[in-house]
């Protein structure tokens, strides 16, 4: 009895939620590696196997492409944004300014005016764009690249800075007593200590990137600029929306595994990172 | 640091502390020197590059503010004070670019009627009425057409290279008709141009439709083509007329009068011309979200689920994601590796599909849901089932993350502080209710509210599920599950056409919202105090 109470529920609530987490993904992979391919016959168990529905995908569709793209930007974005949001973390948790607490509010204002509702603006003023400068225009990952990071500073910053604040203070002084620029103590001082929050933030733009679905919608328009999420969108358009239903699943088994392997190179930070971040102490 | 060379000229920052206390001469690092450089020489290389379409297209305002900004970024950067804007420069000017500036726009959309039928200029507008009112008349001037761009030959915009029957060779677009120079004319019509690419007959012929649509604005009325390589000049039916500010049928004498508070040309019984332009209605598309019935009864009831949907997104899948991390935090259990890694594995799959996947679970047709429960239920067909459906799908995106939070939250309050209230004899109830609950909130409150401000915008959770359905017979613009952002979004671009300062006004309505909830949220927290220290 003591041992249902002190372990046994824990047990119960473990698999519940694992079967809960599993149930879909079950569906997809039995539906990625169903000999017909269609919504309707797929089970939630495999009921047969295949890998056609994975050749399909190569052979019908532009999915190197957008496999690609996807990785080229979500990797170039997320790299850049950290950059960015690590410098802005570090004047906002070591350096009084004026205007310092005001940057932070309206960082958290900004953010919360969903830049999704200026999508209209954004579509009119990257027409100008690609008019001018084809090179960063429609189509591009450069100019989605560079739309994405106008969000870098963001919740990152934030997230950065509660923990850039947990750095104890005296480290990067004593640096720059022994005759170290800013630009020093940081880069050899602060960054080694702030990798766990580096990782997971890397983490959450990378993730949140190659599944960003709406403003590349809007700006990948040719089949082969596309990105995993646009392009697998369009396979379910119109009536394809259950002949596609295996290939579509093969196709999102697929974009999974970047996120995966990210995941697995930053495990040892994640847990840690996450914590301290949300709020210093 | 390799290089020691401590130029004076060089030396940067806390010139004014050195007078107190001798230091050790600032090593300025040759690396971080050649870095600098290079990074600011590319900056310029790119500012070069941008310019010359600015200067061709004689953007005068653009090069200026290209100017203004690279002359910024070279002060700050070359200068040895300003460091704080040094490290906030880069994301700034993003920032600036890519998300306030629209936001700017926007909200300056919200008071005016843009939208489809007034897009532009009265000017522009007169000229859309006259063109498209063109009709070819007896005598109308005949022209060879040779189609051709100024892009590639596929997809760059249109021009007609045109050569009347005097033989003089033209070039006419949107803007309207100029005599060109450096024309190879042939036969009649033109076959090479400097600065412009001629399409082939099977390329112009590809392009047909848009070709047809095609029209040059002249005084008299437009030029048209007839086929690919033939166009005339037509007539205009309706012609605009200074003196009395209106438009003016030629066959039937017809008028519309400009109304310049609404921007539409109108006529007596009140029709108006199908072509208006923009105008400044100031907060008339704010009273119209309270005082319209159409829209101001949808409006309200769809606040109050998305605020449901909000909290119940956000809340659940703390909770669940609580529940999780409590449930695996015990050094007894065996196996929790096992569970948190299959636990989190809904967090790795790309979220986009995995709502799509959501939805066709859901399919009534086709779905695994009624075909595993031997069922006929259409579940997005009803708008509590529907709401449901959505709801559980948002737990089952979120909770994972809550989880991976939440247990690092829990490592971290050390074991002391359950220990000390065991021995003061709380339950294992009371002792997370009075002692682990109020910590673990300190700590994720934040998460929490920006996790809510997240959902209420939660544009791909229902637009890539049920769409907004279900739609009542009386009212089809406004669904059972849609949110503010869905709902607006359906007003910006509807098939019937599309509202854009109207949506922008509810964009700002939306934004007021989540700012206000999230001020209050954060003011009873005490993580603002905290993080301004």
């Amino acid at each position: 009895m003591s041992w249902v109470k002190q372990v046994g529920w824990r047990h119960l609530v473990g698999i519940t939620a694992v079967l809960f987490s599993l149930f879909p993904i079950v569906f997809v992979v039995s539906a990625a590696l169903n000999p017909l391919g269609t919504l309707s016959s797929s089970e939630l168990l495999p009921t047969g196997f295949t890998l056609r529905n994975f050749v399909d995908l190569f052979a019908e569709h532009a999915f190197v492409n957008w496999y690609g793209n996807s990785l080229l930007i979500a990797g170039l974005a997320s790299a850049a944004a950290i950059f960015i949001s690590m410098l802005a973390a570090y004047a906002f948790s070591r350096m009084r300014f004026r205007g310092r607490r005001v940057g932070l509010l309206s960082l958290l204002m900004i953010q919360m005016f969903p830049q999704f509702l200026a999508v209209v603006t954004i579509y009119l003023m990257f027409t100008t764009i690609t008019d001018l400068w084809p090179a960063v225009g429609f189509n591009t990952a450069w100019g989605l690249i560079l739309l994405y990071l106008g969000g870098a500073l963001g919740v990152n910053t934030w997230l950065m800075k509660g923990f850039f604040d947990t750095v104890p203070k005296e480290l990067d002084e004593s640096a720059t007593m022994d005759g170290a620029s800013h630009a020093q103590a940081f880069f050899r001082i602060i960054l080694p200590l702030v990798t766990p929050i580096i990782a997971v933030t890397g983490l959450l733009v990378f993730i949140a990137t190659i599944n960003e679905f709406l403003l590349a919608n809007v700006f990948l328009t040719d089949t082969e600029a596309k990105t995993l999420s646009v392009g697998l969108y369009g396979l379910l358009g119109g009536e394809s929306r259950n002949t596609n239903f295996g290939i579509f699943c093969a196709g999102s088994l697929l974009t999974a595994i970047p996120t995966v392997l990210v995941f697995q190179f930053l495990q040892r930070y994640i847990v840690s990172g996450l914590t301290a971040g949300s709020v210093k102490g | 640091m390799a290089g020691k060379a401590a130029t004076p000229l060089l030396d940067r920052g806390g010139r004014e502390a050195s007078d107190e206390v001798p230091r050790p001469p600032r090593s300025v690092g040759l690396g971080g020197q050649i870095g600098k450089i290079v990074a600011l020489s590319v900056t310029v290389a790119l500012a070069v590059w941008a310019a010359f379409p600015l200067v061709q297209q004689r953007q005068w305002l653009g090069l200026g503010i290209e100017i203004a900004v690279v002359a910024v970024i070279c002060y700050v950067y070359l200068s040895p004070r300003r460091v704080p804007t040094k490290y906030l420069l880069p994301g700034t000017l993003l920032l600036i670019a890519f998300q306030v500036v629209p936001v700017l726009y926007t909200v300056g959309t919200a008071v005016t009627n843009f939208g489809d039928g007034h897009r532009g200029s009265k000017a522009e507008a007169v000229v859309a009425i006259q063109t498209s009112s063109v009709t070819r008349v007896a005598g109308s001037t005949e022209y060879a057409l040779s189609v051709a761009t100024r892009g590639t030959a596929g997809t760059g915009p249109l021009v007609f290279l045109l050569v009347d029957p005097a033989g003089a060779a033209f070039v006419g677009d949107a803007d309207g008709l100029r005599p060109l120079s450096g024309a190879t004319v042939n036969g009649g019509r033109v076959t090479a141009a400097e600065g412009y690419s001629l399409l082939n007959i099977g390329q112009a012929a590809a392009r047909g439709p848009e070709v047809t649509e095609f029209t040059v604005p002249t005084d008299r009325g437009a030029i048209r083509a007839q086929g690919i390589s033939a166009a005339y000049e037509g007539q205009a039916g309706r012609l605009y007329d200074a003196d009395c500010d209106c438009v003016r049928e030629t066959a039937t004498g017809a008028v519309w009068r400009a109304d310049d508070d609404e921007g539409v040309f109108v006529n007596d019984v009140g029709e108006r011309l199908a072509q208006g332009w923009k105008v400044n209605v100031g907060f008339a598309n704010f009273t119209r979200i309270v005082t319209d019935g159409a829209v101001a009864g949808p409006f309200a009831g769809i606040l109050v689920w998305n605020l449901a949907f909000a909290a119940g997104s956000a809340l659940g899948t703390f909770a669940l994601g609580l529940l999780c991390a409590l449930a695996l935090h015990s050094p007894k259990l065996r196996g929790r590796r096992i569970y948190q890694i299959l636990l989190i594995l809904p967090y790795a799959m790309p979220s986009f599909a995995m709502l799509l996947i959501w939805r066709d679970i859901f399919n009534t047709d086709f779905g695994l849901l009624n075909r595993m429960l031997d069922l006929d239920v259409d579940w997005f067909g009803g708008t509590w089932s529907a709401r449901i459906a959505v709801i559980l799908v948002q737990l089952w995106l979120g909770y994972p993350y809550m989880f991976l939070v939440a247990t690092g939250a829990l490592q971290a309050i050390p074991k002391e502080v359950g220990e000390a209230a065991r021995i003061d004899g709380a339950g294992a109830w009371q002792q997370f209710r009075r002692v682990t609950l109020p910590l673990l909130l300190v700590a994720l409150s934040p998460l929490l509210i920006s996790s809510f401000a997240f959902n209420f915008n939660n544009f791909t959770a229902i637009y890539l599920t049920t769409e907004g359905a279900p739609f009542p017979a009386d009212n089809p613009g406004a669904g059972g599950t849609d949110l503010l952002i869905t709902y607006m979004f359906r007003l910006a671009f509807d098939a019937q056409g599309a509202q854009y300062g109207f949506a922008a006004a509810i964009s700002v309505v939306i934004f007021a919202i989540v700012a206000v909830i999230s001020a209050v949220a954060f003011r009873r927290t005490r993580a603002q105090e905290e993080v301004y220290s």
